[in-house]
Order: structure tokens, then sequence, then C-alpha cells
């Protein structure tokens, strides 16, 4: 660590790891609930579950968006951060308003909730992912405005590369799109048009600028490949993401009351999509066989490299599967959406923030890696993790497909229930799946604290 | 990469195409805005529709079901079930809940009034008549 003030980024990445906890076990309820209906009801209906599982997923990868950029920054710009005070203060805000609002979800019924905090005078509660009461969300524009405004003052007193210049373009992206999230009007189908351009500008735009950024900085870091090469990818990279990714936003309407000509637009930009996660793949292994030095943090190597693999696997891979309207049309809204939407939400966002963690945890703690025996130990919870969730994916994929057969293909189709009977068996080969990914967090905590000899710092 | 390709013609070809794009989108997104009110019959948007949304959104129905397609995969598709099943089916069903059949997924009890549901007919009966290109692939959803 070159600068006291990137400290602030460890109670960002604590944080983070400790929701990521909360996630995974409110996914395994649901997981049960799948399969055993009536588990935990009425106490936790899975639509809260639900809302649970996907904000704590939002929440910690912005935590982790955060502390990675507190930690970059001051590097990238060789000076101390403008306001370690403001970073931390905004942290604890952070923190107590999310916990509140996760105690709102489980503690009253969701409309008890949306009544407390006056939902009413400006509804925009009840909308998937957006499930936030209103002072949550303007919470959390002011955290996010605060830490904007922090970074960029660091960045406009010191070196402005061009990595933190793309990192802070995306995260100024992620405050701006989320605005989108206060227009709510009666009109379902403007409602949903613009409720996309929250979530999918940034999972397919601002916040692959981010993703990019980040695993620059990584690569940069224990690769040691010249600047100029890695940040010559960087601008292609996420040059191909909005070119294709923009216009693909019209692969979310086909089906929802859109002119018909969104097939065309939607198919054939998001089909390019893959490219820019299949660039990042080749990238990420083409500068590790570059290297110029062994930097002794090899577990933070194979977060980089997995990242790179596991997001063009998700995003591109998966994403693809079903971004064509013909086929969409059968898969829309199935069990393989939600397939498409863990491998690339584990393979993108989970896995830079975990890279960028594994990177600069270490150096947090005052050295270059940690000893073999904890880097074995993060390296088991890598494989753990992330072949389950490729188990994940497949079974839910398979459970997909037949649910799709059964209830759309099919000359006689059944029931939404009755199809649902049909596939139970995949639905417990996802639960235990699930089991062995807690199994591989469990881990991946653990590792913090094995002890052994460490690498010094460089 | 070769040498003869910069980082400063990698970084244009990155704001160049931003921007294009975005500008595309916004072009196609106010040509869209001139279409939907023939495809989304906003004219029948009615006070009692817009309420129906709200309580829609209040019990945060999307959070087990999927409408349009949207939505979480746990219950049944419900932009076609005033089609599927009825104004009285649907009322009758959320009074009725929920089953305690044992195993069996559950739905939860919103005590809504006699006008909350009406207005949550009203509501799902136009989201099915919007114009979805034909989808679902049939009634069941
Ligand atoms: C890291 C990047 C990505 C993430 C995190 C992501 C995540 C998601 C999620 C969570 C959904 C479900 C949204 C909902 O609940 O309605 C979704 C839907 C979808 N995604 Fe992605 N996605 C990514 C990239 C891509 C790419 C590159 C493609 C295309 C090649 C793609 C194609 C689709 C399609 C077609 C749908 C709609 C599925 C449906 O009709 O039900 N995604 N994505
Ligand atoms: C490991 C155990 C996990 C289990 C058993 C699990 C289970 C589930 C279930 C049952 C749903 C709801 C699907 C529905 O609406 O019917 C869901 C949604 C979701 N989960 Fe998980 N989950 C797990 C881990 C994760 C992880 C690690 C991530 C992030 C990388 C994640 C991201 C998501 C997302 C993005 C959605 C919304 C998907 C969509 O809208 O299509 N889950 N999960
Ligand atoms: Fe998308």
């Amino acid at each position: 660590m070159r600068y006291q003030s990137q400290a602030v980024a460890k109670p960002y990445f604590i944080a983070a790891i400790g929701l990521f906890v909360g996630q995974v076990l409110f996914g395994l309820i649901m997981g049960l609930q799948y399969v055993i209906g009536d588990f935990l009801f009425p106490a936790i209906p899975f639509n809260v579950a639900r809302m649970v599982h996907t904000n704590l997923l939002i929440v910690w990868l912005l935590f982790g968006f955060m502390g990675s950029a507190y930690y970059l920054i001051p590097e990238e710009a060789e000076t101390e951060l403008f306001s370690p005070k403001l970073a931390l203060l905004m942290f604890w805000v952070f923190l107590v308003a999310g916990a509140l609002t996760i105690v709102g979800y489980l503690a009253v019924p969701y409309a008890a909730l949306a009544k407390m905090t006056f939902n009413d005078l400006w509804p925009t509660m009840g909308r998937e992912f957006l499930e936030q009461p209103l002072l949550t969300k303007l919470g959390i524009v002011v955290v996010a405005l605060v830490f904007l405004f922090n970074i960029s003052m660091t960045v406009l007193k010191g070196r402005k590369t061009s990595i933190s210049l793309v990192l802070l373009m995306g995260l100024w992206g992620l405050a701006i799109f989320f605005l989108f999230s206060f227009y709510n009007p009666s009109n379902l189908v403007l409602d949903k048009y613009f409720w996309w351009w929250t979530v999918h500008l940034w999972v397919e735009g601002v916040w692959e600028l981010i993703l990019g950024a980040l695993l620059a900085f990584v690569l940069i870091k224990v690769t040691g490949v010249d600047r100029e090469i890695i940040e010559k990818w960087l601008y292609l990279i996420i040059a191909m993401t909005l070119v294709t990714g923009i216009v693909g936003t019209g692969h979310h309407y086909f089906w929802i009351g859109t002119p018909e000509y969104w097939q065309w637009f939607g198919s054939v930009f998001s089909a390019l999509e893959p490219i820019p996660f299949f660039m990042m793949t080749v990238f990420a292994f083409n500068m590790v066989n570059r290297r110029r030095r062994e930097h002794p943090n090899r577990a933070a190597t194979l977060w980089a490299l997995g990242t790179g693999v596991m997001a063009f696997l998700g995003a591109g891979v998966w994403g693809f599967l079903h971004t064509l309207a013909p086929v969409n049309y059968y898969t829309h809204g199935t069990q393989i959406t939600s397939a498409h939407g863990h491998m690339s939400f584990y393979g993108a966002y989970v896995m830079v923030v975990l890279t960028m963690i594994s990177y600069a945890m270490p150096m947090m703690r005052g050295r270059a890696a940690n000893s073999d025996k904890a880097q074995v130990m993060e390296m088991w919870s890598f494989w753990l993790m992330t072949v389950s969730m490729v188990f994940i994916t497949l079974f839910l994929t398979a459970a997909g497909i037949l649910q799709v057969w059964l209830q759309r293909v099919s000359a006689t189709p059944l029931g939404f229930m009755a199809a649902q009977d049909q596939v139970t068996l995949f639905y417990w080969l996802r639960e235990i799946s699930g089991l062995v990914f807690l199994v591989g967090l469990v881990l991946y905590i653990a590792h913090f604290f094995v002890g052994g000899a460490s690498r010094k710092a460089a | 990469m070769s040498q003869a390709f910069t980082k400063s013609m990698a970084r244009n070809i990155f704001f160049g195409g931003t921007v294009f794009f975005f500008l595309l989108l916004v072009a196609l997104t106010v040509d869209t805005m001139q279409v939907l009110p023939k495809r989304d019959h906003r004219e029948n948007i009615t006070p009692s529709v817009a309420r129906g949304k709200h309580v829609w959104e209040r019990n945060d129905c999307i959070g087990c079901h999927t409408l349009l397609g949207e939505g979480a995969y746990f219950a049944p598709e419900l932009g076609n079930v005033y089609q599927r099943r009825g104004g009285e089916f649907i009322k009758a069903w959320m009074q009725a809940m929920p089953t305690k059949a044992p195993g069996r997924r559950q739905m939860p009890q919103f005590n809504l009034t006699p006008e909350e549901l009406d207005d949550l007919v009203a509501f799902l009966k136009w989201s099915g008549e919007i114009n979805t290109a034909k989808w679902p692939p049939n009634i069941e959803g």
C-alpha cells in the first residue's frame, strides 16, 4: 500500500463480504422454497426472501466497487485521497441505511413498509431490484454523490490515468442511470421501458467500464506489463461494450408493448455483446502470458483470469443463448433467464470484486501476498464457488429447457404449476450445488485468518 | 496488437462510438414514444387502472410472478391472467389465499379491500390488452 488513505477500502471490503454471506443464505432459503413450497411460510414469503437476496447482492457489489475505487484511485492518482474522513462517514451511512432497509423487509409486511415510508407520495417501490423505499433510494444517491465527489477531487489533484478516467466514467454512469429508478409512471409500458435504463444500462453498460478498469489495474500490478498496452486494450474493450450494449437494450423490448422493429435492433446488437467479454478473456490471458514479473500473490492472478472466463461464459455465452428474438419468444421469463442472471452476475461482478479484494487486502495488511497456506485455501474457495456456480447454471438451464418445452412448445401445454412439478429434480440439484457454494464462501472467509509466513511488501 | 494502432486511436473509437450509439438509442426511443399510444391503449388507463398498478406494487407481486415475462419465476405469468381466468376468479383467488396445502408453494393473504381488488383486476385487464407482438406463445403464459 503506497498511500495511507487507501486503507479506507478495508471496512468496505469487510462489509461487502458480510453481506455476501447474507445474500447466499437467502438464496438457499428460496432454493428450498422452490421444492418445499411452504418452507418458512408465512414468516418469510418467497418475494421477501427474493428482495433480500437481490438487494443484498446489489448493495454488497456497490460496497465492493466503492472500496475498490478508494484503493485504486489514490494509487493511480499518486496522491492521498481527498477526504478519508468523508469516505468513512459514508461507509457508516450506507451500512446503516442498508441494514435498516433489510430489517424493514423482514420485520413488517411490504405493504406496511410502503405505508410507513410514505410511498404514496412518490411511488417507486414494488418493482424488481428497485424494491427499496424512497428514503433508501435517496440515501443511495447521496452516498453515491459524496463518494463521486471524493474520488473525482482526488483525481483532479493528482495524476490522471486512463484507468482512473474509465473507472470514474463507469461510476458516474452508475449514479446517473440509477436516477431512472425514480421515474414510475402509471403506464406499465413506459415504466418497463425506462426501468431497463437502470438495469440493462448498468450491467451491460457502465458497470462493464468499472469491470474493465478494475481488471486492468490488477493486471498491471500482477504482470508488470506496460501500461500503454493495457490501457489500449481497455479502451478497445469498453468501446465494443458500449457500441453493442447501448442499442442492445433492445433485447428487452421484444414483448413489452414496444414496436416490432426492436426485434431486429435488439437481436443484432445484443448478439454482438459477447465480443467485448471475449476480448476481456483474451486480454487477461495475454497479459498474464506476457508477464514481466512473478507476483507472489498467485491467488489474485487466478481470480483475474477466472473473471475473464466466467464473465464470458455467463454474460457472453449464456446471454447469447436467449438473446435472439425467435429464441427469446420461448425462453422469456423462465429458469433460463435465472441461469443466465446467476452466472453473469457471479462471473463478471462478484469475481471482479473478489479479484480486487484478493489483490488489495494483503497489501492493506502490510504484505505483498498471504502465506502459501492461506493462498491455497483461497484457491480452493475459488474453485468450489466457481464450479458450483457452473452447476447451478447447468441445472437451472436444464429446468428451463424442460419448462419451455412442457409449458410453451408442446401441443398440449401444461399450466405453470404443473410444469414446475415436473422439474423438481433439477431444483434439488441446484440447492445441493448452492450448499457447495456456501462451503466455498466459508472457506473464502476462513482464508483471511490463516497465518504462516507471508511475503514482504514489495 | 500492432504498434501502429495507438491508445489514442482506441480512445477516439470509444468516445465516438459511445456518442453515436447513445444518440441512436435516443432516436429510437423518440420514435417508440410516438408509436406507443397505439400499442399500449393508454386512453384506457382509468384512475382505477392506475390505482391497481399501485396495489400491484405495494404488495410486491413481481417478487413471485412475471408480468409480461419480467419479474420472478416462482409463480405464473400474470400479464394474461385476466384472459386465462377472468376477473371474478382472480378476486376469489386472492381471498382464498393461502391454500395451506402441505409442501405446496404458498401465496400470502394480502387482505385487500373490495375496491383494491377491483382496481387490481382493472390493472390486469388493461395489461392483458397491450400489444405484445403475440407473446406469450399460449394462454398458459
Ligand atoms: C455481466 C453482464 C450481464 C449481467 C450481470 C446480466 C444479468 C441479467 C439479469 C439479472 C437478467 C434478468 C433480468 C430480469 O430479472 O428481468 C438478464 C436478462 C437478460 N440478459 Fe443479461 N446480463 C448480462 C449480460 C448479457 C449479455 C451480454 C447478453 C446477450 C448476449 C444478455 C442477454 C440477456 C437477455 C436476452 C435477457 C432477457 C431474458 C428474458 O427474456 O427473460 N445479458 N440479464
Ligand atoms: C448459492 C446459492 C444460491 C441460490 C440457491 C440462489 C437462488 C436463487 C433463487 C431461487 C432466485 C429467484 C429466482 C426466481 O425468481 O424464481 C434467485 C435470484 C437471483 N439470484 Fe440467486 N441464488 C444463489 C446465489 C446467488 C449468487 C452467488 C448470485 C450472484 C452472483 C445470485 C444472483 C441472483 C440474481 C441476479 C437473481 C435474480 C435473477 C433474475 O431476475 O433473473 N444468486 N437466486
Ligand atoms: Fe440486457
